[in-house]
């Protein structure tokens, strides 16, 4: 099947208006010696065929497991209203709202969402959305050392090593200095960050709640960050902000993060959604589409692509960034979300998150050779000690039917024995329990 | 098209006004027609030395963005603030509440590299044809 | 239409979670919670499915409406790929299963897609290996020019410069210069091709890389491509492919036996997967044999047993430039989408594609001005210069075109050509439609010298009218205020 409607008769017809005599006429500009060496392509296979094959594909990935990993990534319920209305072909088979006038729908929508983000975050101004946590957060780095003209990077190692490790990927042939500060007790360590906090710093970059789980108040953070001329640069997790001191209310100047989880399936790592919400005086230095509103020579209201001058199309290389799209279409399902669950609805969701991982942990900390770390309060995602190693850990406890959590080994040296563990509203007390119960076999044996 | 008698001006359609050792700079009434609706200008800060022919701020309209050349070193005294909040001001008086900044001239001589506005007229005009 | 925030009402509500089955916990602490609550909608399940229903129907769709809109390739997106994409086996999967100890096994099946999608773009572009982690085609073209920079700073060579043409998209200087090179603008000929004098007067040993869209952005196919890449390779350049246009030669040409080095593809645009109104896009990556060993991490490997892992062993890899394996769930759909077609059908989309654009170009050439009067591939550019001598702008006939139920063209673009209109009919539009669309068109040109000032009125149908785009950059409006 190749969705081509052109009957052969249509063919020569229109060969014929174009005035040559065969399809192999219009490559003629492809010379001979540039023609394919090789094409091997497996022949062409009806839908049922295709859907089969790729129903076996599925039935090879392990989704029955209980799922206790986060790590930055999570299992959160999504309102069937949500698929419904995201799959409208009206929103997925459309573009970029080019053309205001037959675009309205998106246009009002994304006006909507950088509503919804300007609320969570507590911040001014929101664009359109950004691919993912990580480039969203490089892309507030950037605006950082261009606003301020500095080059300095003060990166708190409580921010995802996935996105520390992006931000180093992408500023590695532009001369940034980046410093990392530790945590300490599951904090953010001030005196190190004021150590090193100086007039050529750009940025201090820190996430709530930090990789480890636990959240903090930065204002203090943010102040002394301010009284150096720096920006200050929050990574946070929007269903926490249902309950969390917003961004906006600590002093930041840019909040950035993962909007996976307002609606958008895990999917193996994407698509997402990447978020961006700065104060108003950074407007210019903002990257990707924003969307304004305005007026027809009526008076009516409508949306529009604005502050364009930014963008790579018209300011090419001096542009704010290379972006050219947005993820709207996560956009969307993170508006639709919201807007299912509204006001009352996230509240109660962060604190349902809350009380279940509160509740795992008063579980776990009854578990011999386990020990719940309790420097710092958490939102829905803790730390355990382990008597054994993590990894070990979690490969026995996927036996058991568990995705147990994150061994932070992986991430941080000499923390083979911790597990990151995730408690969603999805999880069941039954389900914590047979947890608890699974991790004590699994540490004994 | 207006261009005043008592400025001078640039191939990049900029203009200024000598006032002592100071100078008064701003973008010409054909630039600004040519820019169409401004929408936002970016000024350089004050106390910033500006170099001849240096890009030294930027002018953006719905679908472009202008570099504005430096028509003379020097250093920045003072911004026109207006236009932050009126960028409109550009179109409406260019030469008058449109303006740009006050410099302080590092060199008299740079004066020469100006086009006085019978030359500038003849300029544009020769502009057009092409 | 009201916005969602203004059909509000105070308690009322569109989403029930599950009551609490654990003991309620200590509060956390005050100063960690926030004062100011979030300002969300408060509307039912009806009002948001309303609301969004009536929302999705002030847009034109490739659904709804014919959306020729160049250089974005708005071909129709089959359905059974969506259908395919929200498989729970593929939905639910979580991204960090495969790096657990042992959870190589969890996720088999998807790595297998990664792994397979990888090979097959390999065979249909002629290069070494790809990588399908950039998230779209912009940020495969910064990977692109990372793995650029990556392979000269290996090599020890001081590279200062990319060099590009000033047909090029936007986005191609945009990402050089994101990565840390000086952008070097080369201009088109009166042919519509690289100007090849002034290419050879800024190629020197400081040139980085070449980054040419091919076909170009005129939608014209350059015979002298080869010789562009053997004199860019002559100096230790590297030859850098913008894919957006590969949907006019599948088949028929490949980037790699041309002698690119670096290409990246948009699987939304060849590959038929949804746009999603600006994303989500993917953008992979394709690189010859010189470059493989600085693909970002991770790597999908097949074990000599068969089984698929994740390699992350790669010491001169430019590292992570996105969070996991790729937009996995659009890879999904163009993966499906490549199986579906198969090689005749790959042939036969380019074919097509091509066969439609010189159609409209063919019928319309004597309304419109050509940028180049001469066989096009998947897309034609025409002017509206002889318009303007009326007054009437390509910006009018976009708009009457949208009275008429079509999404217009791409206008303004490239911007080297005066008042461009730029067709991309795609390969899955009928004859009738591109007759309709095409006499549309020449209505249009008509109207132009008969009576212009209904173009400008333009367009009478829609919700709103032209919008006042200069108040909406002066006084940001940028979000609803309670």
């Amino acid at each position: 099947m190749n969705y081509i409607s052109h009957t052969e008769l249509e063919k020569k017809e229109m060969l014929k208006v174009i005035g040559v005599k065969g399809i192999d006429d219009l490559f003629k500009d492809i010379p001979d010696d540039l023609r394919p060496k090789s094409f091997n392509i497996p022949d062409g296979k009806s839908e049922f065929e295709v859907i089969e094959h790729l129903k076996l594909l599925a039935r090879k990935n392990a989704t029955h497991l209980t799922n206790f990993v986060g790590a930055g990534f999570y299992d959160h319920y999504i309102p069937a209203a949500v698929d419904a209305l995201a799959s409208d072909p009206k929103f997925y088979t459309a573009y970029t709202p080019y053309q205001a006038e037959c675009s309205q729908g998106w246009l009002q929508a994304v006006y909507e969402y950088q509503t919804v983000i300007c609320e969570l975050t507590g911040l001014g101004v929101s664009n359109a959305s950004l691919y993912d946590g990580g480039t969203a957060l490089y892309e507030a780095a950037m605006m950082a050392v261009r606003f301020t003209g500095r080059k300095k990077i003060i990166v708190d190692s409580g921010v995802n090593l996935i996105y520390r490790t992006m931000l180093y990927a992408y500023t590695s042939n532009l001369s940034i200095e980046f410093v990392e500060t530790p945590v300490v007790h599951g904090q953010s360590c001030r005196e190190d960050i004021y150590k090193n906090l100086d007039d050529k710093t750009a940025a201090v970059i820190v996430q709530n709640p930090n990789f480890f789980g636990a959240v903090d108040d930065f204002s203090d953070i943010v102040e002394r960050v301010h009284s150096k001329g720096a920006l200050a640069i929050a990574s946070v997790y929007p269903v926490s902000l249902g309950m969390l001191k917003s961004p906006g209310e600590m002093g930041f100047d840019i909040a950035t993060g993962e909007g996976q989880s307002l609606g958008i399936p895990l999917s193996f790592g994407g698509p997402y959604l990447g978020f961006i919400a700065v104060k108003k005086e950074y407007i210019r230095q903002m990257p990707g589409r924003i969307v304004g509103a305005t007026v027809d020579k009526d008076g009516r209201r409508g949306f529009v692509l604005t502050l364009q001058a930014r963008e790579q199309h018209i300011r090419r290389e001096r542009a704010t960034s290379n972006i050219c799209s947005n993820e709207a279409l996560c956009a969307l399902r993170a508006l639709i979300y919201i807007s299912l669950l509204g006001k009352v609805g996230l509240e109660e969701l962060a604190r349902l998150n809350y009380e279940k991982a509160e509740f795992a942990k008063s579980v776990l900390d009854k578990v011999p050779g386990v020990k719940v770390k309790r420097s710092s309060p958490t939102f829905n995602e803790f730390t355990l000690q382990l008597s054994k190693n993590a990894d070990e850990a979690v490969h026995r406890m996927i036996g058991k039917g568990f995705a147990c959590g994150f061994p932070l080994g992986r991430f941080y040296k000499g923390m083979d024995n911790y597990l990151l563990v995730a408690v969603t509203e999805k999880r069941t007390k039954e389900e914590i329990v047979n947890f608890a119960n699974s991790l004590e076999a699994a540490l004994c044996s | 098209m207006l261009i005043p008698d008592n400025l001078f001006y640039t191939k990049d359609h900029e203009w200024v006004k000598i006032d002592g050792d100071n100078a008064i700079i701003g973008i010409t009434d054909f630039a600004q027609s040519l820019l169409g609706d401004v929408t936002f200008i970016d000024l350089p800060k004050i106390g910033l030395i500006i170099k001849q022919t240096k890009p030294c701020a930027t002018v953006e309209s719905v679908k472009a963005a202008s570099d504005v050349y430096a028509p003379l070193s020097g250093e920045v005294l003072k911004t026109n603030n207006e236009l932050t909040s009126h960028p409109e001001l550009v179109n409406k008086s260019p030469y008058e509440s449109g303006w740009f900044a006050v410099i302080k001239m590092a060199d008299e001589t740079e004066k020469n590299l100006l086009m006085a506005p019978a030359q500038y007229k003849a300029y544009i005009e020769s502009s057009q044809k092409k | 239409m009201q916005l969602i925030f203004e059909k509000s009402r105070v308690g009322r509500r569109g989403f029930q979670l599950p009551e609490t089955d654990v003991p309620e916990a200590f509060a956390l602490p005050d100063k960690y919670c926030r004062k100011i609550k979030a300002c969300l909608p408060e509307v039912s399940e009806l009002d948001v499915v309303r609301h969004f229903s009536n929302l999705s129907s002030r847009n034109f769709s490739v659904d709804t409406n014919f959306y020729p809109l160049g250089s974005c390739t708005m071909k129709y997106n089959p359905k059974f790929t969506e259908k395919i994409a929200v498989m729970p086996g593929f939905a639910d999967l979580h991204p960090l299963l495969p790096q657990l100890l042992g959870g190589g096994m969890l996720a088999q099946g998807a790595l297998e897609v990664l792994y397979h999608m990888e090979r097959l773009l390999s065979e249909i572009t002629g290069m070494a290996e790809f990588t399908v982690q950039p998230l779209a085609g912009a940020h495969g073209e910064l990977t692109g020019v990372m793995l650029i920079a990556a392979y000269h700073k290996n090599n020890s060579s001081l590279k200062k410069h990319i060099i590009i043409p000033d047909s090029s998209h936007g986005t191609n200087p945009a990402s050089a210069a994101i990565a840390g090179y000086d952008v070097v603008v080369v201009p088109t000929d009166k042919d519509g091709f690289l100007d090849m004098q002034a290419y050879k007067k800024a190629l020197n040993q400081e040139t980085a890389a070449v980054m040419l869209t091919c076909p170009d952005t005129l939608g014209l196919f350059n015979s002298k491509i080869k010789e562009i890449a053997d004199l860019a390779h002559s100096v230790g350049a590297l030859m850098y492919y913008d894919g957006a246009n590969l949907n006019a030669i599948l088949g028929k040409c490949r980037p790699g036996d041309i002698g690119f080095d670096v290409i990246h593809l948009n699987l939304h645009k060849t590959f038929a997967t949804p746009h999603g109104g600006g994303g989500p896009g993917a953008g992979p990556v394709g690189v010859c044999e010189k470059l493989v060993d600085f693909l970002p991490v991770s790597r999908v490997i097949r074990r000599i047993d068969g089984t698929f892992a994740l390699d992350y062993r790669r010491h001169k890899s430019i590292g992570y430039i996105a969070p996991f394996y790729g937009n996995f769930a659009v890879i999904l759909k163009a993966y499906s989408y490549i199986l579906m077609l198969g090689k005749s059908g790959l042939i036969e989309a380019s074919e097509n594609a091509v066969l439609s654009a010189n159609y409209c170009l063919a019928r319309l050439k004597d309304y419109y001005k050509p940028a180049y009067d001469k066989i096009c591939m998947h897309e034609c550019v025409l002017s509206a210069s002889r318009q303007l001598e009326q007054g009437v702008r390509a910006l009018d006939i976009a708009k009457y075109l949208i009275d008429k139920g079509f999404h217009p063209p791409t206008i303004y673009f490239p911007l080297i050509v005066k008042e461009a209109i730029m067709i991309e009919p795609t390969e899955t539009e009928s004859k009738e439609t591109l007759d309709v669309f095409i006499d549309v068109m020449i209505e249009a040109a008509l109207l132009a010298k008969t009576n212009p000032s209904a173009l400008h009125l333009a367009p009478l149908t829609m919700p709103i009218g032209r919008l006042d785009e200069t108040k909406a950059a002066r006084e940001p409006n940028l979000r609803w205020q309670p």
